[in-house]
Parts: structure tokens; sequence; C-alpha cells
């Protein structure tokens, strides 16, 4: 069954389209991400315009991550308070973000960046995350040693402390704040929710049990790619209401099957999981920028953009 | 829309004394110059778009009007259908420092978004370069590039045919105007479900000996219908309220399969 996209301006299958929110949704549910940097690539990759990937998907992450937190809040595993500080740095981000996209824009290699961003910080997180969690998996494997202490860093010398009961820590404002700006940043350059680099730096920086990571991180995603959606709805004109229907059905159901399949699994096999698979897409993206591509021309609509 | 009844307004100009000159030159009955008319008709005259749009077939059919006996010489059919023009920049990657980047582009002033053009034989014996260069029938006549700085801006234009043509939003189909009795023919063109919203402009074409004899054009009306106008319309005159519908609709969605799972697991 096919269905015509009012502001993509093409027809695509329904089917096709509820299986990529749903798998979509099951990453966001397990991992807390939002899994933007899965679903841009996918859409693209059966012909709906970048511009309109990158708007929409952000209104599916709203919406995957909303019924994924839900989950997590009857669980009580959502630090509130810290999700509120990543959310302050995260909207002060995403305006930055805007702006420095805009200025890259009038340079005229947008896409490159894009893509170089998105090989760059998926290479360095999912190899730091593979390595500590193929550790921790040997460590659980041999009964004698036991797992060890909370480490103190830099992190734990800064001003400004603040109590977070969730996570049962007693650490400054200023790492959650500053994670968050930077995550605000690359969700407005690389359109995508940024619970991929939240995720490992709230459990590697921070040290915030990987239990209440993913609903903290779920729980300020909604809000910056909610603000996103808001901002290309206005100013690009390209979120498709139609699309995000159908990815926003299969997105919300998957999102569900996620939270519950987390749940059966250990901490350390769902870091090695995600890391994988953030492994796997920076290999993609990697490839494309170093093979020669087979086809060297593209087509933009409009003039000089 | 200012632009194309513009243009129309241009054809008929050109048309005019192209017709009026056939015509007196036809009443002259030593002189050799058959005064053949094209009258045609179109399957429908606007296409809607709705939710379920696949795609559509266009039929193109007609008669040819004349006088008198044929005259000597082929008679042949040209049917072009064309999509509202818009300019496109085309961008050629290159290796810098090891990886693959845009490097030169070419702006195409006016490039259709979709071109067909079907002709009863293969496309030399219909008709000569001259008459496409004055009609602007072949694809490549139909895309319009002045300002290209880059030497070789014709790989470009090149590109830019190869790569719709692969997405079938250019297409050459020789052979496919079927003619009976040198006097009646059809065509049928398919269009693809990712169409533009616009008037697409439909010409046939009589030649003989490669000559163009007589010109025919009209227009359909392609348009998005039922949600997917009131959902584009909305998009671009009220944006911040259509932003916030996407949102409440993807909230609401979020919350209803949430507590949908919960129901279902107690």
């Amino acid at each position: 069954m096919q269905i015509y996209l009012p502001i993509a301006e093409v027809s695509v299958n329904v089917f096709l389209l509820l299986g990529m929110g749903m798998m979509v949704g099951i990453l966001s549910g397990m991992f807390g991400v939002g899994g933007g940097f899965l679903l841009t690539p996918l859409l693209f990759f059966i012909g709906i315009p970048s511009a309109v990937a990158v708007a929409t998907g952000a209104d599916l992450i709203v919406a995957s991550s909303f019924s994924g937190v839900l989950a997590h809040l009857k669980r009580r595993t959502v630090d509130l308070r810290m999700g509120m500080m990543l959310l302050v740095g995260g909207l002060v981000g995403a305006a930055l973000g805007v702006q420095i996209f805009a200025a890259m824009r009038e340079v005229g290699q947008v896409d490159l960046l894009v893509k170089l961003f998105y090989v760059v910080f998926l290479g360095i997180i999912g190899s730091l995350m593979f390595a500590e969690s193929l550790r921790a998996i040997r460590r659980a494997r041999q009964p004698g040693t036991k797992p060890k202490r909370r480490r103190h860093n830099w992190v734990h010398n800064l001003p400004l402390k603040m109590k977070f009961r969730t996570s049962g820590l007693y650490i400054s404002v200023l790492p959650p704040l500053g994670i968050g700006l930077l995550v605000g940043v690359l969700s407005a350059i690389m359109g995508v929710g940024g619970g991929f680099i939240m995720v490992p730096a709230m459990i590697y920086l921070l040290g915030v049990p990987t239990k209440v990571v993913i609903g903290t991180s779920l729980f300020q995603i909604i809000f910056v790619t909610g603000f996103t959606t808001l901002l290309h709805a206005t100013t690009t004109h390209t979120v498709d209401l139609g699309l995000a229907l159908v990815l926003v059905l299969g997105g919300v159901i998957g999102a569900q099957i996620g939270t519950r399949l987390g749940t059966k699994l250990k901490a350390e096999q769902l870091r090695i999981l995600l890391a994988i698979l953030v492994l796997s897409v920076c290999i993609k993206l990697g490839l494309d920028l170093l093979l020669q591509p087979s086809e060297l021309y593209s087509i933009a609509s409009g003039g000089e953009g | 829309m200012i632009r194309s009844s513009f243009t129309a307004a241009l054809w008929a100009l050109f048309l005019l004394p192209l017709t009026a000159a056939a015509q007196g030159v036809a009443d002259q009955a030593d002189v050799n110059f058959d005064g053949e008319q094209v009258v045609a008709g179109l399957s429908q005259n606007t296409i809607s778009i709705t939710a379920n749009f696949d795609g559509t077939e266009l039929l193109i059919f007609g008669a040819v009007k004349r006088a008198e006996l044929p005259p000597p010489g082929k008679l042949q059919v040209i049917v072009t259908v064309e999509g509202p023009s818009a300019a496109v920049t085309v961008r050629r990657k290159a290796r810098r420092f090891g990886i693959w980047v845009n490097a030169d582009s070419v702006e195409v002033d006016a490039a259709p978004s979709f071109y067909a053009v079907a002709t009863s034989a293969p496309w030399d014996t219909v008709i000569s370069d001259t008459e496409d260069l004055r009609w602007r029938i072949s694809i490549p006549r139909a895309i319009r590039s002045v300002g290209a700085t880059v030497s070789d801006s014709q790989s470009f234009t090149d590109a830019l045919i190869r790569i719709r043509s692969e997405s079938g939003l250019y297409q050459t189909l020789p052979n496919t105007v079927k003619i009976s009795e040198e006097t009646l023919f059809s065509t049928a063109v398919e269009l693809p479900s990712n169409l533009v919203e616009g008037n697409y402009r439909t010409r046939v074409f009589l030649t003989r000996d490669r000559e163009v004899v007589d010109a025919y054009e009209s227009e359909i009306e392609v348009q998005k219908a039922g949600l997917e106008r009131w959902l584009f319309r909305l998009s671009r005159e009220q944006p911040l309220a259509y932003g916030v519908l996407a949102i409440v609709l993807a909230i609401s969605l979020g919350w209803v399969a949430s507590a949908l799972f919960r129901y279902i697991r107690t």
C-alpha cells in the first residue's frame, strides 16, 4: 500500500515506513537514544528529501521518547532534576547550533560537515563504549574480582554541587549543563536527539546508573527534538505530517516493546549492543566518504544554496 | 501561475502567424504544402494527488485533420508532457584530502520537474535537429542552462538527465505513439508517483520528412487534494500551528500507545 507524502512529494510504502518507525522505537525504548542517527539515513535511502527526513525524524523522536519516558516514569527511573539541567543546557545549545548551521550553509558544505560530525562522534563514542562494556562483561564472568568502586575524577571537584537523589549523586551542576549544551548543538546540526552522546556521557562522565540514564536521556530528548521540530516547521517548512504520522504509529509501539526488552537485558549487554550499533552506522558513513560513490553528481532543487 | 500564462501567451503569439502562414500557403493548390492540422485530447484534464496517489497513466489521443489527400512523406507524431520548470543545482563530488566532497556545481536555470517524449518512430527519423532546436522537444533541449562557470558544464546537464531518467522523471519513449490510417494516433505516458504540483504542458507535433507540420498544446493541472492539500497549505500558511500540531500529535500518540500497552499487560 502506497501513501503520498504532502510535503516530501513522493509516494512510499506504508508498511516500510511503519517498520522503520517501529525499529527506531524499539531502539529508543531499549537504549534511551532517539534513534535519529539511524532513521535519518534510512529515510534518505528510501528517497525522502534530506531536509524533510531530518525535520520529520525529529517529530518521530518526540513521540517515541514520550512513550518511552512514560514507561520509565512508572518505574521511577527518570532523574527529573538531572533532566532539567541537561534540558537548560540543551535549549541554549540548540539555539546556538542553528546559528552554526546557518553559517555553515553559507559556506556550502553542510552535507560534508554533518557527515564528518557523525563519523567522528559515533566513532569515538562507539569504540569507547564497546571497549568498556567488553571489560565489564569479562569482569562479571570472573567471580573472584569485585567491580571497582566509582572513581572520583575531575567532575567531582567542580563547584555548585547539587543532590541528584534518583541517581544517588552529589555533583556539580556544570557537567550536566555542559553535556546538555553540547547535545543541543549537535541535535541542531545533525538532526538527532543526541541520546547516543548523552547516554555514554552520563554513564562515564557523571557516573549515573545505567537504568536511570535511559529514562533521563529520553526526558531531555523530548524537549530538544520538540524544539527542533518547531524550528523546522516555522523556518524550513520541511516537517511532513503524513510521513510523521505513519512513522509515529510504528515508533510508539516500538518504544513500548523496546522498554520491555530493555528490562530483560543486563546493563553491560545493553551497552555493548548500543556500541555495536553506533559503530556500524559510523563505519557505513565513513565508507561513504572514503569510497568513490557510484554516482558523482547530485541534484539540489533551487538555485545556489 | 503568472509564469505559465505568460508562456502560454508567448506560444499563442508564436503559433498565430505560423498557422496563418500555413493556411495561406495551403490555399494555393500548386504549392506543395500540406494543410494538415492536429486535433488532440487527453484522458484527464486534472490530476488530483490524494493520500493513496501512486502515479497515473495519461492517455493522449487525436486525429489529423486535412482537406485533401495526404501529401507524400511519412506522417510522424511526437507527444511531450512537461512538468513545471524550476532552477536546480547539480553538484559533482571530487576527492579532496582522501574523502569525497561536493566540489564543482552548476546551476541549471530551468529544468522541468517531469518530461516525457513519445514518438511514433525512432528519434532520428521523426524530426531534424534544427526543428528540435526551434521547438525545444528533446530532453536536453527542454533544459535551459546558461550561466555555467565550469568548463565541462555539459557533463552536469547529462548527469541531471541521467539521474532524473533513472527515477522515471525523464522519459524517452520511441515507437510508442501508434498511428493508424495516417489519421488517428494515440499514446500513453506513465506519470510517476513523485509528481510535483503545477500545470503540466502537453504538446503534440505532427511531422513529415522530419519537419514540423503542425503543433497542438494543452495543459493538465496536477494538484494535491483532500488531506494532502490541507496539510500542505497549513504548513505554508500557518507554520507555527502546523509545528504545534506535529508535536501534539506525536505526544498524544506516544501517550495512547503507552496507555494501551499498560492496559494489555494488566
